[in-house]
């Protein structure tokens, strides 16, 4: 049956029948007559209103990344649209699928340099997976159609949408949205080649020290029974990348924790003395390969990946896999050879023992902010969602938290955006009431976006942020102090013209001053706000926080100068880690 | 560092060739030529590349070009069996002391004179490169005024 819409109505409808149950967004001027639409199908889809367009897109990226849907965010045209820019760049490295909508001048107006006018799609070519300007209003279901489908299949990632004025407030008298799709220059292929696979199997039973590289492609294709299934057939040891985590059993024998820079001593010494690397998912990022001649040099890599641009791209791999993980593995696992435990598996739960241990707050008056990570995991309930900001606490959080389930953790690992978490965490909420989900959060990250926090009092979400305030943009400071002499160069949060410097100098502690005072900043969104700066009072500070009905800030003041350890020095071999009394 | 040629099929529609040399751009690689035209089928078009770099990086520039949803397919036809063409006009600097031996250079080429003036010759030549590179060579010091090169076409045989 055919019906006579607006364009905007096409949109929502659209959404709704591709299974669209909350978007996230901010209004302007040429999308008021989607507003509109949403205005009148509040009960079939849920509006969640941010307080910046940033904001919005994490919001989309987190409901994305915790429930495996297409997350959708909506802005208006020119600087609305811009401001989605870091999140959609976030969401394409990260290969989270999504859809971003965004409105457009009248297309009599394109290109005149008219009032909030941005070229979009030759802004968002380059960081999203593909992009579209509607020029017509018939093009309009097919366009959405396929925008899902681009956004969710193959290696996922963001799409753009933009709309022009004339197209969502024109009409389609005869308006059909499509089954299915028909692109002829877009067939991820999902079925490895079997002969590749085979090679796989044979590489298994050859190896003596085979690992498991399993990356964010395993939680992508939901292959995380699968990958369990292989490694204790196999007994091989499993790696997984920060945007793995949680998708290999944490407590497992086999699991060696992150690889790379901030990875466990166990997975890098791993990776550098195996003879096979099975690949899966996993695209060899330098931060997890560090110098890429001196990387597993002994090893055979077989890669997995349904991306064939990901292969070989950094390291040459001896047997590409073009294929779903999910897919390829259950191909895979009647191939390989059982194998029993061998000097290797020995040698792993060698490592592990003399590295692996839990972190000591010690007997000191300053909170750990390592510690504090671990108590959370501790306290939080075991299906608790985290979000986290990106610096020092996200590299703490994916080192002491222990990650129980595959969706368990949004972090942005490809672009590294600091502000990503607590929006990440709102839309996290949103697509999981009912659950506790909590953002791991740095002084510095948290300013970014911290204007969400009024979102997250009027939407209802009550994401629970702790704050590991140093003072410092840590990860920096931690590099200048590393490797620039200290000079810390910015990266003090409470630096004035007249400070001098003299804690660079001495040594010595400055006044305590709280720029900003973050529980007045969020007692000022109608939020919870605790500060706790005593080592014994970290679990009641928790509990009081995970027990509040709504969203809280609470503010931990932990140790200034704390480093992240183990630490590969950028460009370094992965075997060559600095460790400290972190 | 290699040249290869790509011959890519693409969708005939608006802002398919920014996408592709936003590709190259984004990504570092390096173009030493490229045209597009539509073919038999006017939904199509055909994109002929001319790249330089290590068989990474044309490995790489094959597989980031079959990414894009745009490309219909992309093939490196530098091994291939193909035909290759390329056309070339230029004025050259032609007093009356140097205009026989121009005259006769574009013969022998197999060129066409496409505009005289008292001192100036139109030219046009198609053919595969190393001709035109021969042909360039030989003219040069003669003058060349202006030149204008179409790039590569090329079919697979």
């Amino acid at each position: 049956m055919t019906k006579r819409m607006s364009g905007a109505e096409i949109l929502i409808d659209a959404l709704v029948q591709e299974g669209v149950d909350v978007m996230f967004g901010y209004p302007g001027g040429v999308v008021i007559p989607i507003f509109d639409v949403l205005y009148k199908n509040e009960d079939r889809i849920r509006f969640i209103l941010s307080r910046h367009e940033q904001g919005a897109a994490h919001m989309a990226d987190g409901y994305a990344r915790s429930t495996g849907k297409v997350g959708v965010c909506l802005a208006t045209s020119g600087p609305g649209a811009t401001n989605l820019t870091t999140g959609i760049a976030t969401a394409y490295l990260d290969s989270v699928p999504m859809v971003a909508i965004t409105g457009q001048v009248r297309s009599s107006l394109i290109g005149s340099d008219a009032f909030q006018e941005a070229d979009m799609v030759g802004i968002t070519r380059s960081i999203t997976k593909h992009n579209y300007l509607v020029d017509d209003i018939r093009s309009l279901p097919r366009i959405i159609k396929e925008a899902f489908y681009i956004a969710r299949t193959g290696r996922p990632g963001p799409v753009l949408i933009d709309l022009p004025v004339d197209v969502s407030a024109g009409f389609l008298d005869d308006y059909v949205y499509p089954d299915s799709v028909d692109m002829r220059g877009y067939k991820p292929n999902v079925q490895g080649h079997s002969k590749q696979i085979h090679k796989v199997a044979e590489a298994f039973a050859e190896a003596q020290k085979p690992v498991i590289y399993a990356g964010g492609g395993i939680k992508l294709s939901g292959a995380w029974d699968e990958l369990l299934e292989l490694a204790e057939k196999t007994n091989t040891p499993v790696t997984a990348t920060l945007l793995a985590l949680g998708v290999f059993p944490q407590d497992h024998e086999l699991f060696i924790g992150m690889p790379g820079m901030h990875g466990t001593q166990t997975a890098n010494f791993a990776l550098t003395e195996c003879d096979l690397i099975v690949s899966i998912g996993a695209r060899f990022d330098d931060r997890v390969t560090g110098d890429v001649n001196k990387f597993a040099p002994q090893a055979k890599i077989a890669h997995i990946d349904i991306d064939p641009a990901a292969i070989s791209k950094i390291i040459k791999v001896d047997i590409p896999v073009v294929g779903d993980a999910k897919q390829t593995l259950q191909e895979l696992i009647p191939m390989v050879a059982a194998r029993e435990k061998n000097g290797w598996c020995h040698q792993i739960s060698e490592w592990k023992k003399l590295y692996n241990v839990p972190f000591e707050q010690g007997s000191g008056s300053v909170i750990k902010p390592q510690y504090v990570v671990q108590r959370l995991s501790d306290l939080c309930p075991s299906d608790t969602f985290v979000a986290t900001e990106v610096g020092q606490n996200q590299m703490w959080a994916a080192q002491y938290y222990t990650w129980r389930f595959p969706r368990q953790l949004m972090t942005s690992g490809g672009l590294g955006t600091m502000g990503y978490g607590l929006p990440a965490a709102l839309g996290v909420q949103a697509a999981n009431p009912g659950r506790t989900v909590i953002n791991i959060a740095g002084d510095g990250s948290i300013q970014m976006n911290s204007q969400e926090w009024a979102t997250a009092f009027v939407e209802k979400l009550p994401v629970k942020t702790f704050i590991l305030n140093n003072e410092y943009l840590g990860m920096v400071r931690q590099w200048q102090q590393l490797f620039w002499e200290r000079r810390y160069s910015s990266t003090c949060l409470k630096e004035t013209p007249d400070c001098g410097r003299t804690c660079e100098k001495t040594g010595k502690p400055c006044d305590r001053m709280y720029v900003p005072d973050f529980v007045k900043l969020a007692e000022a969104y109608n939020c919870l706000g605790l500060r706790c700066s005593d080592p014994a009072k970290i679990d009641e500070t928790i509990k009081q926080a995970l027990a509040y009905d709504g969203p809280v800030v609470v503010e931990f003041i932990v140790e200034k100068e704390a480093n992240v350890y183990p630490m590969v020095p950028a460009g370094k071999p992965i075997n060559e880690m600095l460790e400290g009394d972190a | 560092m290699k040249k290869h040629i790509f011959s890519v099929l693409v969708e005939n529609h608006f802002g398919v060739l920014a996408r592709v040399a936003n590709l190259f751009s984004a990504r570092g690689y390096n173009i030493s030529s490229l045209t597009v035209g539509e073919t038999e089928d006017p939904s199509i078009s055909r994109m002929t590349i001319v790249a330089v770099g290590d068989d990474s990086i044309l490995e790489q520039i094959a597989k980031q070009l079959n990414k894009l949803i745009d490309v219909i397919k992309v093939r490196d036809i530098t091994h291939r069996q193909h035909v290759e063409r390329e056309l070339v006009l230029m004025k050259i600097n032609a007093p009356k002391a140097t205009r026989a031996d121009i005259i006769q250079a574009v013969d022998v080429f197999k060129g066409t004179i496409v505009s005289m003036t008292r001192d100036e010759l139109g030219v046009e030549l198609s053919g595969d490169s190393d001709k035109m590179d021969a042909f360039i060579e030989y003219i040069r010091p003669f003058g060349i005024k202006e030149m204008v090169r179409s790039g590569k076409i090329v079919m697979a045989r």
